[in-house]
């Protein structure tokens, strides 16, 4: 049994056990056989001679917390990109809830419900926290030009509305204290909580978080925890997870699929594919 | 002490939402506009100081007024949508011409001359949609490149305003002069009246772009600026977020040059809108400071205070500059004043404005 | 038949003019791609060595100096007033602005470029000043196949060759050496090539040496066929879409596109211009360079762009 899960465990446990401010979490909820709510089938994807994904298949079902781990370079964040419309594959079709595509599109992924934060923090540097958010509820504001340009009532409400949904996810996310101050100026960690509070604004069914945890210690991955499980079973979102830190992933995940190389190599519960030894192998780096 | 927030608390997000949350700001506000509307068309009217002569009003006041009002244009395509262009002149020149046709009439398709003020509305409008046009490569192309599809645009239309002469209704000297400008039954001829016109337009403006600025096409056009993949991923349709920067700016613009042709110049040629025009409105954005509607400000009068400068304080001092000097003087000193702000302060003037509200506010002490 | 020898004169004529062309797009090419900021001060360091050239020339013959003479020394100091601002560039409009993005470097080129506009004319002078370095008459050849024989510039002949000389040896100075291969580290990632220790500071004072000599031997080609004035800025803009058409980031790129610009000028504005009212030139390369970006955005030669999230 290998013992670098264990060692990591305890972050989790006690996020589970006190989710602060918000009301007790029933954990159970969210687990097991759901319908799938996105799969793909076969995909590959290639840049010139780089292919950086060969023939994935897998799915997520809906209401669970899906991980997708593997070594760098495996092709996680290329398989959130194809997901999102960003990158388009050479083969296969993603189907999200039962419309099956050759490729997504950015706008169609947005507006049917997938919403994403990123590898490297991707703000818009130039505005603040409460912008920053603003920008994730574009797609539910429908007033015109003209109504924004005369400030018209309409438009006002709208506006207040939102900020409404925007405060209580700046609530949930305790950040108030920054929600005036350029993004730009925060710590790494902020930021990636600023990132998380637009991605909710969405109000997205199916959320995917790129390596939220990196960088930061072990306070801000206890809260980064407590608001993803949060997300998960008080808003139902489901979520797919990219992530290095094996005690995070063990302990947050329904199910893990496991990529290398751009294949997929294992798909499973947490504990199915903490023993399977060609996972071993890859994250230890025994050739193959 | 003067400059304080305490006490002024918001009780609602309406309130919080305002142009100017504190009151100070709205006080000074207030004052400005008292000035500008009552104060400057008072003296002139008496001939006080600084107005004994009508140069201040009409040589410096109103050319500032409505290149302010350009580079708000321009601030909006290149500061808030980070779409660069160094078309604008072109565009002035659209909304200068198109107006221009509209109120001269037009025979071919049985129009008859129409009011001036919906001449230069419309002089808008079709800098908008030509603006439109000339942005859809923005769809594709970013940054350097679309530089230099903007110049397309720019040395195309200078072309187009030279040779084809249905735009000057076959003038034969290439030079045309604007109507009378009768708004609602009251000619505008005298300077007072004309500072008034441009005022009015720019307040209007102004304030309408203060609010999309604000609102949510404000936040779509700044989230493309700043990452434009991550915009579009969060639901934000690039091609809508562009070509309204391009049709709001270029529609902006064209009112701008509309004016500069009617209520200015008077009487104008081509060269009145080339490549020079596009890069002084550019240097006034960034001098000014990009994305904002107060640098629009700054930056207009700052480039055109400089030449009057140097030309009035050498000869005060006893040493005067020839025209050549001054102009090389000129180059050299905008030249210097890019580079400096980029480095130093690349949100320029408009942000050295905030930095100094804020050591305003803890006043009179340090920190 | 009677219409291919006019054809053929025009064709040739642009080509040769757009070889011109390449001449000043080469030193923004070189610029990118060894810093990957793109070089709007190009045109005026065109003039900038032309005047520090014509002046000097005019300088040391008016005093009676022998012309190879005073043509070797005109071109050393026009040399030395480019390592000059090469070197103000570096250190005040560069190292300042280290590790900013694409478009504030742009900027400051342009900031760049009226500074220098401005310090040429006040120290130089503002007037036009005539160059005479090469032959500037013409050929007549083939008039035994073709009525009247075709007319062939010997000056853009010389052109031709002197382009042709540089785009050999920079090719060669890419590719082959150890300079080469760190402009190219440094333009693909300051702070990485910092970080393996290249030294930005002299590698970029380099680049703009070389690239202002290329602007001298531009300005002396073009100075002899224009004069050396003000106006010869304006070929820095002729030369965006020159890049566009070829690729900013390549060298052949910078001759087939000036080729194609140059031919495809005349050859518009003889058979299109005659209809339309003339003038076509104007504007004629930059809405060709549109269509091109519109249909390729890399440019013909150019590297794709891949973008990463």
């Amino acid at each position: 049994m290998n013992d670098w899960t264990r060692a990591e465990t305890t972050v989790v446990a006690s996020a589970r056990e006190q989710p602060a401010g918000t009301p007790p979490v029933a954990v159970e909820t969210a687990h097991a056989a759901g319908e799938p709510l996105l799969s793909v089938e076969n995909v590959s994807l290639s840049f010139g001679g780089v292919k950086a994904l060969s023939d994935v298949s897998f799915d997520i079902r809906k209401g669970e917390i899906r991980a997708i781990i593997g070594p760098n370079g495996a092709g996680k964040t290329s398989m959130l990109n194809v997901i999102n419309g960003f990158y388009h594959p050479q083969e296969g079709t993603i189907t999200f809830r039962g419309a099956r595509r050759q490729q997504m599109r950015p706008y169609i992924a947005a507006s049917q419900g997938i919403s994403r934060t990123f590898q490297n923090v991707a703000l818009f540097k130039g505005m603040t926290t409460l912008d920053n958010i603003m920008v994730g509820r574009t797609l539910k504001m429908r007033r015109g030009l003209i109504m924004q340009g005369l400030r018209l009532a309409p438009f006002v409400a709208e506006e207040v509305r939102h900020r409404e949904a925007v405060e209580r996810i700046i609530d949930f996310l305790e950040i108030e204290h920054i929600r005036k101050t350029q993004v730009a100026r925060l710590p790494y960690g902020l930021q990636k909580r600023v990132e998380l509070g637009r991605a909710l604004a969405m109000e997205p069914d199916l959320l995917l978080l790129d390596e939220p945890m990196a960088g930061m210690n072990l306070e801000e991955k206890e809260d980064m925890s407590r608001f993803i499980l949060s997300a998960n079973a008080q808003l139902g979102m489901t979520i797919a997870l990219i992530e290095h830190d094996m005690g995070v992933v063990m302990d947050l995940s329904d199910r893990v699929v496991v990529l290398d190389y751009g294949r997929k190599i294992a798909d499973g519960t947490p504990d199915e594919v903490k023993r399977d030894q060609r996972v071993i192998d890859a994250y230890l780096g025994v050739s193959h | 002490m003067l400059y304080r927030e305490t006490g002024q608390f918001k009780t609602s997000y309406v309130k919080d939402m305002q142009i100017f949350p504190i009151r100070q700001d709205r006080i000074g506000i207030a004052l400005l506009l008292a000035v500008a509307f009552v104060g400057v068309p008072l003296l002139a009217h008496f001939h006080v100081w600084p107005f004994r002569s009508e140069y201040l009003l009409r040589a410096i006041l109103l050319p500032f007024l409505i290149l302010s009002l350009a580079a708000i244009g321009v601030n909006i395509l290149i500061g808030y949508c980070g779409q660069i262009s160094l078309g604008s002149g072109a565009f002035m020149g659209i909304g200068a011409y198109m107006a221009y046709k509209f109120g001269t009439g037009m025979p071919e398709i049985g129009l008859p001359p129409l009011p001036v003020l919906a001449s230069i509305l419309l002089g808008g409008i079709s800098a908008a949609i030509v603006g439109i046009l000339f942005g859809i490569p923005s769809l594709r192309i970013k940054g350097l490149y679309l530089a230099v599809a903007t110049l397309a645009a720019q040395f195309f239309f200078d072309w187009v305003f030279l040779r084809v002469k249905w735009f000057t209704n076959y003038a034969p000297s290439g030079s045309v002069s604007a109507p009378d400008l009768v708004f609602f039954g009251w000619l505008v001829d005298s300077p007072i009246e004309k500072y008034l016109l441009a005022l009015m337009f720019v307040t209007v403006i102004a304030l309408i772009a203060k609010n999309l600025a604000r609102g949510s096409i404000g936040r779509q056009w700044m989230a493309i600026r700043d990452m434009d993949i991550a915009a579009e991923l969060m639901g934000i349709r690039p091609f809508y977020a562009k070509l309204s920067a391009f049709a709001v700016s270029s529609f902006i613009v064209g009112i701008a040059g509309a004016l500069w042709a009617f209520v200015y110049l008077g009487a104008w040629e081509p060269l009145a809108f080339s490549i020079d025009r596009s890069l002084q409105l550019l240097f006034m954005v960034i001098i000014g400071g990009l994305g904002t509607i107060l640098g629009s400000f700054l930056g207009a009068g700052f480039i055109l205070l400089v030449p009057i400068f140097l030309n009035l304080v050498p000869s005060e001092l006893g040493v005067p500059l020839s025209t050549e000097t001054i102009s090389h003087l000129e180059f050299i000193i905008f030249g210097s004043l890019i580079c400096f702000l980029l480095i130093k302060e690349p949100h320029g003037f408009a942000r050295l404005w905030s930095l100094a509200k804020e050591k305003l506010r803890l006043w009179p002490f340090p920190y | 038949m009677s219409l291919l020898g006019p054809f053929i004169e025009v064709l040739i004529g642009g080509l040769l003019a757009g070889v011109l062309y390449s001449l000043v797009a080469l030193g923004f090419v070189l610029i990118f791609k060894a810093s990957g900021v793109f070089n709007f001060a190009q045109g005026a360091m065109v003039l900038v060595a032309g005047l520090a050239l014509v002046r000097s020339l005019d300088f040391l013959a008016a005093r009676g100096a022998p012309v190879w003479a005073a043509i070797a020394l005109g071109l050393v100091f026009a040399a030395l007033v480019m390592a000059v601002c090469a070197f103000a560039i570096e250190k005040w409009v560069l190292r300042p602005l280290l590790n900013q993005d694409g478009l504030t470097l742009f900027m400051a080129t342009i900031g760049a470029t009226f500074v220098l506009e401005g310090l040429a004319q006040m120290v130089f002078g503002s007037d036009v000043y005539p160059l005479r370095l090469f032959p500037t008459d013409v050929w007549i050849v083939l008039d035994g196949v073709f009525p009247g024989g075709i007319l062939i510039n010997k000056l853009d002949v010389w052109g031709g060759l002197i382009a042709g000389a540089l785009v050999g040896g920079l090719a060669i100075f890419f590719q082959k050496t150890k300079t080469g291969r760190a402009l190219r580290a440094v333009a693909d990632d300051h702070a990485a090539a910092q970080s393996v220790g290249i030294p930005i500071s002299w590698i970029w004072f380099v680049v703009w040496l070389v690239a202002g000599l290329v602007a001298l031997v531009a300005a002396t080609v073009w100075g002899t066929k224009l004069g050396v004035q003000f106006s010869i800025t304006f070929l820095a803009l002729k030369a965006l879409p020159v890049l566009i058409i070829g690729g900013f980031t390549s060298v052949p790129g910078a001759i087939v596109g000036g080729l194609i610009v140059g031919a495809g000028e005349k050859i518009a504005e003889i058979y299109l211009g005659s209809h339309i009212g003339g003038g076509i030139e104007y504007w004629f390369a930059y809405v060709l360079a549109l269509a091109v970006l519109l249909v390729r955005p890399q440019g013909l030669f150019g590297e794709k762009i891949i973008e990463r999230i």
